[in-house]
């Protein structure tokens, strides 16, 4: 794991001229170990697809340069950069059958037809296209288009294996057991891969570690468990995690040796000054205004708590997600019986200190993640 | 098919029949003309049935024109395959020079690189006589004038922008993605160019080629005025039938017919690639 397979330094790119043209993606900063499953996670126009172009070599550096195990290749031609991709559009070659498409690459590397259908077959099974192998890409379903360019990547011997957005358009049951088989295909094998995703599921089930990027900015690059339990912003505590994160501007006080955490609409949390670890009190009481983030099934409902008023009620089949007015905006949480509350129903609820993500009201950086400094 | 009824499906023959024979007919009454003599074709009124004669093709082939002033020497068949020599080499060098550039055009931003396409594509608003005057005094002084270089030179400006402009959009048809894949599997770009995006773009580039052809085929002044009988295509041979001792309408049609067959023949031998290219370039998924 310690050989590193990709190294991005110092990259920015834009689109137009030099600092002056658009800003796609400034300043990004990453090391990817050999091995390693990366997931690059962010919305529409966040600058992941331009990172994996940049990879890829389909866009220019514009500064910046890009190790691939080792070699300086963002100055490179695609051909020499030695990485296989997946496309978002899929990108297959329309005059070839999908066996064709899919074994492309290993004809042009020259080996022998018998190991090359033997792959093209494990490939196939794994993918579940065993049977459009002789069809052509216009004759078959966006789905299996995406598989077939899926296993024309993977079927590659690379240093560094692509995907853009691999499985967007499966169905989900299919998408779930592909999950998994791709994974396991990736690991057994040893490959690198960095998978561009806006689907945080998938970026959770496949990666072992998630680049956030929001606006061409990395946010956070870290494991799924460490990005949803100490999320490094604001942005990154929102953007990750289903239902999102409940977020409240807060005016720190005290009273009576208790910690107040105003919020709108004249509502407060108090706790007990020792409810905190000296270091997160001592990072509270020295501010004066904090955001606070609460995730959805963090939030209990009990008589003591502060009121709200329920707004929506959802049974999704296995949880139940509660809105509520709270606080001059809206509170989530959610219970995993099914709850009887209607509309308009006042209830009261209680956020433990453990559970509650501070960050700061300017920058939006964390300050602390329960009982930890961030 | 939707459900049409007996009525309507007479209407739409009789419209259609209306049509073709609305177009065709020039076309039809030229071959029967070049068939007749200049006496059955000048009678009036004039008269669908006619003993056919081949006196005109005759004379076309062997170059003897017999007029009532006498005999007269036409230059036919060299200008026929003037024709076809100067509109094959012009189009071959269109296409050599323009499907590379309407590659480079479509695929690459470079600064400028709309101004460059509008200049080769604003060759086609100037008027031809406008640019024919000094364009003939600098053939002369460079010694181009009634060369075949110079003339199949003159004729880019007929066929690269038509040849470019057409072909660049089939380029931008073609998902870059499928380019991208074929070289990040281990290709340069010019084998990307060559194995797919050449074939992706074949039936615009032959449809292209098609236009420019006889776009270079009909011209006309070009060659009136930078060429001399021995290197001068049909359409300007043609003046030679208007004779001291009246216009040959029966030479002409025959003429006319042999010169507009390799362009149809062309036409439809190529338009079933044409339709079956567009069907089966169906890129999109």
């Amino acid at each position: 794991m310690s050989q590193s397979a990709l190294t991005i330094s110092g990259v920015d790119k834009f689109y137009g001229p030099i600092d002056r043209g658009v800003h796609a993606v400034k300043n990004l900063t990453m090391e990817i170990a050999k091995g390693e499953i990366v997931a690059l996670l962010g919305s529409s126009g966040c600058g992941k697809t331009s990172t994996l172009r940049m990879i890829a070599g389909f866009e220019e550096v514009s500064r910046g340069t890009i190790s691939v195990a080792g070699r300086k290749v963002h100055t490179l031609a695609p051909v020499k950069r030695n990485v296989a991709m997946a496309f978002e559009g899929y990108s297959l070659y329309p005059p070839l059958t999908v066996r064709e498409n899919m074994a492309f690459a290993l004809k042009a590397a020259r080996l022998p037809k018998s190991e090359v259908d033997a792959k093209v077959a494990s490939i196939a099974k794994l993918l579940e296209i065993e049977d459009i192998l002789e069809r052509y890409p216009s004759s078959i379903s966006g789905g299996q288009q995406q598989r077939a360019s899926l296993g024309r990547a993977l079927i590659r011997e690379a240093d560094l294996h692509l995907l853009d957005e691999p499985m967007g358009q499966l169905e989900p049951q299919l998408r779930a057991v592909l999950r998994g088989r791709i994974k396991h295909f990736i690991k057994e094998r040893g490959l690198t891969a960095i998978l561009v995703t806006h689907d945080q599921t998938e970026a959770n089930a496949l990666a072992d570690r998630i680049a956030v990027m929001e606006g061409g900015v990395l946010q956070q690059f870290d494991t799924p468990d460490r990005i949803k339990e100490r999320p490094a912003n604001l942005f990154t505590g929102t953007f990750v995690g289903e239902p999102p994160m409940n977020v409240f501007e807060a005016y720190v006080g005290t009273t009576a040796g208790r910690i107040n955490l105003r919020l709108p609409d004249g509502l407060s949390l108090d706790y007990d000054k020792d409810a905190f670890s000296a270091p997160v009190r001592d990072q509270l009481l020295s501010r004066e205004r904090v955001v606070i983030g609460i995730r959805p099934y963090a939030v209990r409902r009990s008589k003591e708590g502060v009121p709200a008023r329920v707004s929506a009620n959802q049974w999704l089949g296995d949880q139940t997600h509660i809105a509520a007015d709270f606080a001059g905006g809206s509170l989530v949480l959610v219970e995993h019986d099914r709850t009887r509350l209607d509309l308009g129903a006042p209830i009261n609820v209680s956020i433990d200190p453990k559970n509650l993500h501070v960050f700061d009201q300017a920058s939006g950086e964390a300050i602390s993640h329960g009982m930890e400094l961030a | 098919m939707e459900h049409t009824s007996l009525l309507e499906r007479i209407l739409r023959g009789a419209a259609l029949t209306l049509v073709v024979i609305f177009f065709m007919f020039p076309i039809v009454w030229i071959f029967m003309m070049s068939f007749q003599t200049n006496e059955t074709i000048l009678r009036i009124p004039p008269q669908l049935i006619f003993e056919p004669t081949l006196a005109n093709y005759t004379a076309l082939i062997t170059g003897k024109l017999i007029t009532a002033a006498g005999t007269l020497d036409i230059a036919f068949m060299r200008n026929l395959w003037n024709s076809v020599f100067l509109s094959t080499t012009s189009v071959a060098v269109s296409l050599l020079l323009g499907v590379p550039a309407a590659y480079a055009f479509a695929r690459h931003k470079f600064r400028g690189s709309e101004d460059i396409a509008f200049t080769l594509l604003s060759f086609k608003f100037a008027p031809a006589l406008l640019v024919l005057l000094p364009l003939t005094l600098y053939f002369q002084k460079l010694g181009l004038a009634n060369t075949y270089i110079g003339l199949i030179w003159v004729y880019q400006l007929i066929c690269l922008p038509l040849i470019l402009w057409i072909v660049r959009g089939y380029f931008e048809d073609i998902p870059a993605d499928i380019e991208y894949a074929y070289r990040i599997g281990g290709h340069s770009w010019f084998a990307t160019f060559r194995k797919i995006a050449l074939p992706l773009a074949g039936p615009g580039i032959a449809a292209a080629g098609l236009l420019a052809f006889i776009f270079a085929w009909n011209n006309f002044v070009f060659a009136l005025v930078l060429a001399s009988a021995d290197k001068q295509p049909v359409t300007v041979g043609a003046l030679a039938f208007i004779t001291s001792s009246g216009i040959q309408y029966g030479q002409i049609s025959a003429a006319i017919v042999l010169s507009i067959t390799p362009t149809l023949a062309l036409a439809l031998y190529a338009q079933r690639y044409l339709v079956e290219g567009l069907s089966l370039g169906a890129v999109k998924g």
